[in-house]
């Protein structure tokens, strides 16, 4: 056999320099994002702004699931919700910060994602969408109704000073805003070193073809698996930060249906299974929602809901492949 | 035995309810079966036929029983434009079919529901008196509630009219068909688009006549498609997508569940038994009761 | 790992629902030899294909790999101890580019990204596909597509190949190609059981072959022999396949 040595250890190494690359230009991009508060001085511009970090991040977990792995999940709510319930109740009944119990949040996430995946990673496409809603739903339903979480009434933080121990700012955004950004760097990070390893091959693999990738010596299950208590973990993170952003949380606004939808829209806008595809989608929707719900929305006009719903469905048909399909298809068209 | 009398109630109540559900979500199950779309708008076609129901009785003052041949064909209409104007474009992605169609049609869903929301506002509504509504009747100890009745005949009277549809006519042969072989079809001069077209107004209309039972006892507003929208996909997915006989089944048996966790549980967890009973189905028979791979 | 024998099949049947695809199916698979499975439509050449790769399993029977049962593990497991499979009509993963289809079948032994991306190189420069290396898969023509799925399966490192109708349909040149490649895997120590209907290319390229008809073995060995059997001729009447 004649291989050419050099020539594979070349690509190989080129390989390697393209992720430096990319991964140069993340970190340029997380501190060019740092200096956003200091050109922003609007409290409701930054409330925006924390909450597209916060569901970049979110819709990033997702796409560790739905997008590189394939599992379309609409039940992404219960997740989160555990993690915001996990960081209030144990804050305001045991003391314990809100740093514990956002990782705590997680790990109870991840139990719950692997002990659901069990049954639920039986099931194929709409099936297994299906049974993610029904699962959040009965979530929402069994904390509406369970009185150690206040049921319907929910959990209120009380007020505190100022601190970071407890992640309470009552003055100023801020702080939240780089811990969402800390957050969304994390994500993406995760997901950059995944995409790029056994897991993410075997992830991408499973989404294309499940039964190919078996014959490749890849085990479909425990692929999923480990691809749920990884979304599930950084979702319930999500979550805790929310709940010491907000200071308030109940049933409705921490596990109803719209979020765990709004988790999974950026990272279809922006382009799922892609690295930026989440944010770029969050970075587009958020502000959207945001903006056309106090302007245009608020008194219950509908035509937010309206836009809202238009641009999912131009999105979702022009390109499948979200704005990053896009661009690439531009791109190598450009090229041709 | 009046506490036999109870259950036979809420068993019969169950059942009746059942048989609506089941009309509502067959329409559901036809379009997946025929072309591999769940249409997430489904609850807004609902809610669209309610709405209709609703206009029709407050502009001529007439009955809403006389509404549902005018509020069917204009669900008809509507669901072949659906298909023309949307969904023909989301099945040409190859790679992400699944993705486009469930966000594509979420999409229209909250274009539908802010629309009518816009235009309609969010007051709930109400087709007041008519013939049927607010009406029981009572047979051996049971009451009965004439437009459950009169939905739970329909609605049996549609699925024999499908059965009969999909088995003896040219245009059920020709559904089976492109179902079977969405490719092959071509071939035999069948147009692919047409039967599609057709499918999509013919589940269209089915939920629409669903709508114009509803909307005789139940309040109308924008968000009421959205609170049957779960129930029917669970419906569908649990007698298995593209199953019309299972759609039938599936209904039966999630209007009795429901009502009986209702006599069990406190009625906000009502729902918690069908999704349940989903559950467990589903770990059984990944693919719904009567459902193909 | 050494025995001459590299799959034996005993009494190997599949029932499918009411059809009996497979009916107690007897075989042994030398090592290091190519092995022609060929017969009639609906002889049930594909169903003991899959059965063997794993795909599904058998109705009763066993299967031997070496010296190891391995009628009750998945294809997963058998990938693992050697055994890989392509698809008839391929199935690549059509969201990655070309060697990352590769890279995925390449960590079964590799354990390192660069190891893997590595091998997936080398295994592009074997079979001749390397300067499609970063195309998406999506976008290779069908008979490109088709020398994926074998390096695919071959960056797994097996010692039994499973080919499904990888031949059929290609224009003389492309079949010589593909000819080429399978003895060229073939010396390198790999065994290799091929699913075929294109007659003329496969006999002159195994070393046996083996006829199934109604979901039995009607006539096994040489090329040369099979096809003068008075069987495999009536058996192929039907297909309007006339013997040389």
């Amino acid at each position: 056999m004649h291989y050419s040595i050099s020539r594979s250890s070349r690509f190989v190494a080129e390989h390697a320099a393209q992720q430096r690359r990319q991964l140069l230009v993340a970190l340029a991009v997380f501190a060019a994002i740092a200096l956003l508060p200091w050109m922003v001085s609007d409290v409701y511009l930054m409330n925006v702004l924390v909450l597209t970090l916060l569901y970049a991040a979110l819709s990033q977990s997702w796409n560790l699931l739905g997008g590189y792995c394939g599992q379309i999940s609409l039940g992404h709510a219960l997740y989160f919700g555990v993690g915001a319930y996990a960081t209030s109740v144990t804050f305001v009944k045991f003391g314990i910060l809100p740093w514990a119990g956002m990782f705590l949040g997680g790990a109870i996430a991840s139990v719950i994602a692997l002990a659901l995946g069990y049954p639920c990673f039986r099931l194929k496409g709409h099936y297994f969408s299906i049974a993610t809603i029904v699962i959040a739903e009965i979530g929402l339903l069994l904390v509406n109704n369970w009185n150690f979480v206040g049921a319907a009434l929910g959990v209120q933080w009380p007020v505190s000073p100022d601190s970071w121990w407890t992640l309470q700012f009552a003055r100023t955004k801020i702080p939240y805003f780089y811990v969402a950004l800390a957050m969304f760097a994390a994500t993406w990070l995760v997901t950059f070193w995944i995409v790029d390893s056994k897991w993410g091959y075997a992830w991408r693999a499973v989404k294309d073809s499940p039964e190919a990738a078996e014959s490749l010596g890849v085990t479909v299950f425990h692929t999923k698996m480990a691809a749920a208590a990884i979304s599930a973990f950084f979702t319930a993170l999500g979550g805790g930060f929310f709940a010491a952003f907000v200071s308030y949380i109940d049933p409705e606004s921490v596990m109803q249906f719209q979020i765990s939808l709004l988790m999974a829209l950026p990272a279809v806008l922006g382009g799922i299974g892609s690295l930026w595809g989440p944010a770029i989608g969050a970075l587009i929707l958020i502000p959207l929602a945001e903006f056309s719900r106090s302007y245009l929305g608020g008194s219950g006009s509908g035509i937010d809901l309206a836009i809202y719903g238009g641009l999912i469905m131009i999105v979702a048909l022009i390109s499948p492949d979200g704005i990053t399909g896009l661009y690439r298809r531009l791109r190598s068209g450009a090229a041709a | 035995m009046s506490q036999a009398l109870d259950i036979v109630q809420v068993v019969a109540s169950g059942l009746m309810m059942g048989l609506i559900y089941a009309l509502i979500a067959v329409g559901l199950s036809l379009i997946f079966g025929l072309m591999d779309v769940v249409n997430f708008a489904h609850g807004e076609f609902l809610m669209l036929a309610m709405y209709a129901t609703f206009g029709f009785v407050f502009a001529t003052g007439l009955d809403p029983v006389i509404a549902a041949p005018l509020v069917v064909a204009i669900m008809f209409t509507i669901g072949v434009a659906v298909y023309a104007g949307v969904i023909r474009h989301a099945l040409r992605s190859r790679a992400n079919a699944g993705m486009v169609q469930i966000f594509a049609t979420f999409g229209l869903a909250l274009l539908i529901q802010g629309l009518v929301q816009y235009y309609f506002t969010p007051d709930y509504r109400n087709i007041g008196a008519s013939w049927l509504g607010g009406r029981t009747l009572s047979v051996a100890g049971i009451f009965l509630p004439c437009p459950q009745i009169y939905g739970g005949l329909l609605s049996i009277a549609v699925f024999a009219g499908l059965h009969l549809l999909m088995t003896r006519t040219d245009f059920g042969r020709a559904l089976e068909a492109t179902r079977e072989d969405k490719g092959g079809v071509a071939l035999v001069g069948i147009d692919r688009n047409r039967i599609f077209a057709l499918g999509w107004g013919l589940g269209a209309a089915l939920v629409g006549l669903a709508g114009s039972v509803l909307a005789i006892f139940y309040y109308i507003h924008p968000q009421v498609g959205a609170t049957f929208a779960l129930i029917s996909y669970v419906t569908v997915a649990l007698g298995g997508f593209g199953s019309i006989f299972g759609a039938l089944i599936a209904g039966l048996i999630v209007g009795l569940t429901e009502s009986v966790t209702a006599m069990i549980l406190p009625p906000a967890l009502k729902s918690v038994g069908v999704y349940s009973l989903y559950l467990a189905v589903l770990f059984i028979r990944p693919t719904g009761l009567f459902g193909k791979l | 790992m050494s025995s001459p024998t590299i799959v034996t099949c005993r009494g190997v049947s599949k029932r499918f629902g009411g059809l009996l695809a497979n009916d107690g199916i007897d075989l042994t698979i030398a090592r290091g030899e190519i092995l022609g499975l060929i017969g009639p439509n609906g002889a049930g050449k594909s169903t003991l294909f899959n059965l063997i790769a794993g795909a599904f399993p058998v109705s009763s029977g066993t299967i031997m790999l070496g010296d190891r049962e391995i009628t009750a593990l998945s294809a997963q497991q058998r990938c693992k101890l050697g055994v890989a499979r392509t698809y008839q009509v391929p199935r690549s993963f059509e969201s990655m580019t070309v060697i990352e289809n590769v890279t995925v079948g390449a960590f079964v032994r590799q354990r390192r990204v660069s190891a893997a991306l590595e091998k997936a190189y080398r295994t592009l420069e074997y079979v001749g596909l390397v300067e499609h290396a970063t195309v998406a898969a999506a976008d290779l023509s069908p008979p490109l597509k088709r020398r994926l799925e074998i390096a695919r399966a071959l960056a797994t490192e097996p010692t039994l190949l499973l080919l499904d109708e990888v031949l059929t349909g290609l224009t003389p040149s492309e079949a010589r190609a593909g000819v080429e490649l399978i003895r060229t895997i073939r010396d390198s120590g790999v065994t290799i059981v091929m699913v075929e209907h294109v007659m003329e290319i496969v006999m002159p390229l195994v070393d046996r072959a083996v006829v199934l008809n109604l979901g039995k073995v009607l006539a096994e060995g040489k090329p040369k022999d099979v096809v003068r059997d008075e069987s495999v001729i009536t058996a192929y009447l039907g297909d309007r396949h006339r013997a040389a």
